[in-house]
């Protein structure tokens, strides 16, 4: 038992930094370091403006593949900024991190996407303008082999085509 | 399967018999013979001294002394032969192809004695190949093979199947290839390749250019052909490789992703899993009409699905139970009994080409293991365990596995991690690297090749 909450604590501590390293300057999803921190750079309905003033990507617990609560506003705040920009179509990535094997987490990655989706479409979200893939274990974005990369690993990223 | 190959026979005289594309057999008649009985090593036991073999350089052509070294590497990569240091030898190359000094042999603690002679060169290439029983002091194989030369690596793998077969009483795995992923480039942005090579590391080749990611091949039953995940126009889906024509093509659009697929022991049709809304499930496509049938429904992500070799059942990967557990469900659908029960998530099974045993990949209190367990789930063994690896795949023999071994990155820049595919003896030992150009993934190891 104690084990466990000491890893639902390093859990809850890796969400917090997320929360921190989405700040766009770190997030790996922004095109060169730098471009748009919030200020006039940023094209309006652009994936940097999604990614700086938004936010592209929720989280997931591990081996769960329902969208957190906490991340639910997230997903409220991209519906209303596509609602803002009607025009936008947009591709649901999942992923899953590196504790898992290959083929179940490519199943995994597809089932975080849809998850995330169905939030979109429930927040007015027209189904037909989101695409979703999984990625699996495959794209992760943070390299470490640790607590902190498999938390900001096990996402959803939200991507204009 | 083999490219370059003469199917024409170039033999002059003599049964001739095809033993694969473009090579020729006739019998080579015993030269010296004194009874006794046949040396027989049993192997079913968990674990057995290798075998001591001395393999001299075959006489004649240079390809000799080349065709020598692949079938010693072969028998001692088994791990179940002991190739005698050559250093050791008395008796010269040339002067035993002729006649064998038993006694020169037997002194160095040889219990068999391979000797051959390979003339002509590139068209036509004859090589005699013959094993020598030391101790009865008999011939116990005699062969020559008739090829075109590009084909010297295959009849040095077939000649280790025959020295496999005749000492061990069982089929070899020397004869055949590897489909696996080839990797390169930087984690976050890695190119996956279909790659194909021979089992003991030669012959290499890239089958895709990168362009697509593509993932877990799996060979159809007369290894002509592969199945596996390709990533083109952004929808992953099961996709065909001809390894004849060099094509592929998508097996079929079912809606969602497809993944996972394994050819039926009768190869006509593909065991796959494909997402729809919030679940994964087992389908079987029909190769000939392309018609998907539903073998599992609703209850979580059903992956890995793999038939028996038999083709009555189909073993597969699912969470229906809360995490990732083995389950046997008979192969039309229904009937399904979960069979893994250890501590932590099992994954990945793949039946024995035996049918005795299901290989598996465990992950348990961080740490990832390769495993087998009898198909009612009793028996299990963990053969290999480490901080990352997975997907095993057995030789058509099934004496050995394949999987690949993952290493943890060092920092948060993805430092010192890499894939490498090992191999290791269904009894547990003998785990070996195998050497490839670049990081590897996903070996699947073909039939033997005939």
């Amino acid at each position: 038992m104690a084990a466990t909450k000491t890893f639902l604590a390093a859990v809850a501590a890796a969400g917090l930094l997320v929360a921190c390293s989405s700040d766009p300057d770190t997030s790996a999803s922004t095109a060169g370091a730098g471009a748009g921190s919030g200020s006039g750079s940023v094209r309006p309905g652009s994936q940097e403006d999604l990614v700086a003033n938004v936010g592209d990507r929720v989280f997931f617990d591990t081996a769960l593949n329902g969208v957190r609560p906490d991340q639910r506003p997230v997903l409220q705040r991209q519906a209303a900024w596509l609602a803002q920009y009607p025009q936008n179509q947009v591709t649901v990535e999942g992923h899953a991190d590196e504790r898992g094997t290959r083929e179940y987490n490519l199943a995994l990655g597809q089932r975080r996407a849809n998850s995330a989706r169905d939030v979109l479409v429930a927040s007015g979200v027209a189904g037909s303008r989101i695409q979703t893939i999984s990625y699996g274990k495959d794209r992760p974005d943070a390299l470490g082999s640790n607590e902190d990369a498999w938390a900001r690993n096990r996402r959803a990223v939200t991507v204009v085509r | 399967m083999t490219l370059n190959v003469n199917r024409r026979s170039l033999l002059t005289a003599g049964a001739a018999a095809m033993v694969a594309p473009g090579i020729w057999t006739t019998p080579l008649p015993a030269a010296a013979q004194s009874g006794g009985q046949p040396t027989i090593v049993d192997i079913t036991r968990a674990r057995t001294e290798p075998i001591p073999i001395a393999i001299p350089d075959m006489a004649g052509s240079p390809l000799g002394a080349q065709i020598s070294r692949v079938i010693t590497n072969n028998l001692r990569n088994s791990g179940l032969f002991r190739p005698v240091d050559r250093q050791a030898f008395i008796q010269t190359t040339e002067s035993a192809a002729a006649t064998p000094r038993f006694q020169d042999w037997r002194v160095i603690g040889a219990v068999a004695l391979v000797t051959g002679r390979v003339d002509g060169t590139g068209d036509r290439l004859r090589v005699e190949f013959r094993l020598w029983d030391i101790l009865p002091e008999q011939q116990a194989l005699g062969t020559a093979y008739n090829a075109t030369g590009s084909n010297w690596r295959q009849i040095a793998h077939i000649i280790s199947d025959d020295i496999y077969k005749r000492m061990l009483g069982e089929t070899g795995y020397f004869n055949t290839r590897i489909a696996y992923i080839a990797e390169t480039g930087p984690r976050d942005r890695r190119v996956r390749r279909l790659a194909i090579m021979d089992q003991d590391g030669e012959n290499n080749r890239f089958l895709t250019d990168g362009q697509f990611q593509a993932l877990t091949p799996r060979f159809h039953p007369d290894a002509t052909r592969i199945a596996f995940m390709s990533y083109q126009r952004n929808e992953p889906r099961v996709y065909l490789f001809n390894l004849e024509s060099g094509r592929q093509e998508v097996l079929g659009n079912f809606g969602g992703m497809t993944l996972s697929p394994r050819f039926s022991p009768d190869g006509r049709s593909v065991v796959l899993s494909a997402v729809r809304g919030g679940d994964a499930n087992i389908f079987v496509v029909d190769m000939a009409s392309r018609r998907e049938r539903q073998l599992t429904s609703g209850g979580g992500l059903d992956v890995s699905p793999c038939f028996s070799p038999d083709g009555t059942q189909i073993v597969f990967n699912s969470d229906r139970g809360g995490d990732q557990q083995i389950y046997v469900m008979d192969a039309g659908g229904g009937g399904a009994r979960r069979i893994s029960f250890g501590n932590g998530r099992y994954a990945t099974p793949v039946w024995s080409p035996r049918g005795d045993l299901i290989a598996f990949t465990r992950i348990a209190r961080g740490q990832f293991a390769i495993g087998v367990m009898r198909p009612d789930g009793s028996g299990e063994r963990i053969l290999s365990e480490g901080w990352g690896m997975e997907g095993p795949t057995f030789a058509p023999n099934g004496r050995v596995l394949m999987f690949y071994r993952e290493s943890a990155s060092r920092d948060n820049r993805g430092s010192g991690y890499s894939a490498r595919l090992s191999s290791i003896d269904i009894a547990g030992f003998n785990e070996r690297q195998i050497v490839t150009p670049t990081d590897a993934s996903d070996p699947s190891w073909s039939p033997l090749i005939s």
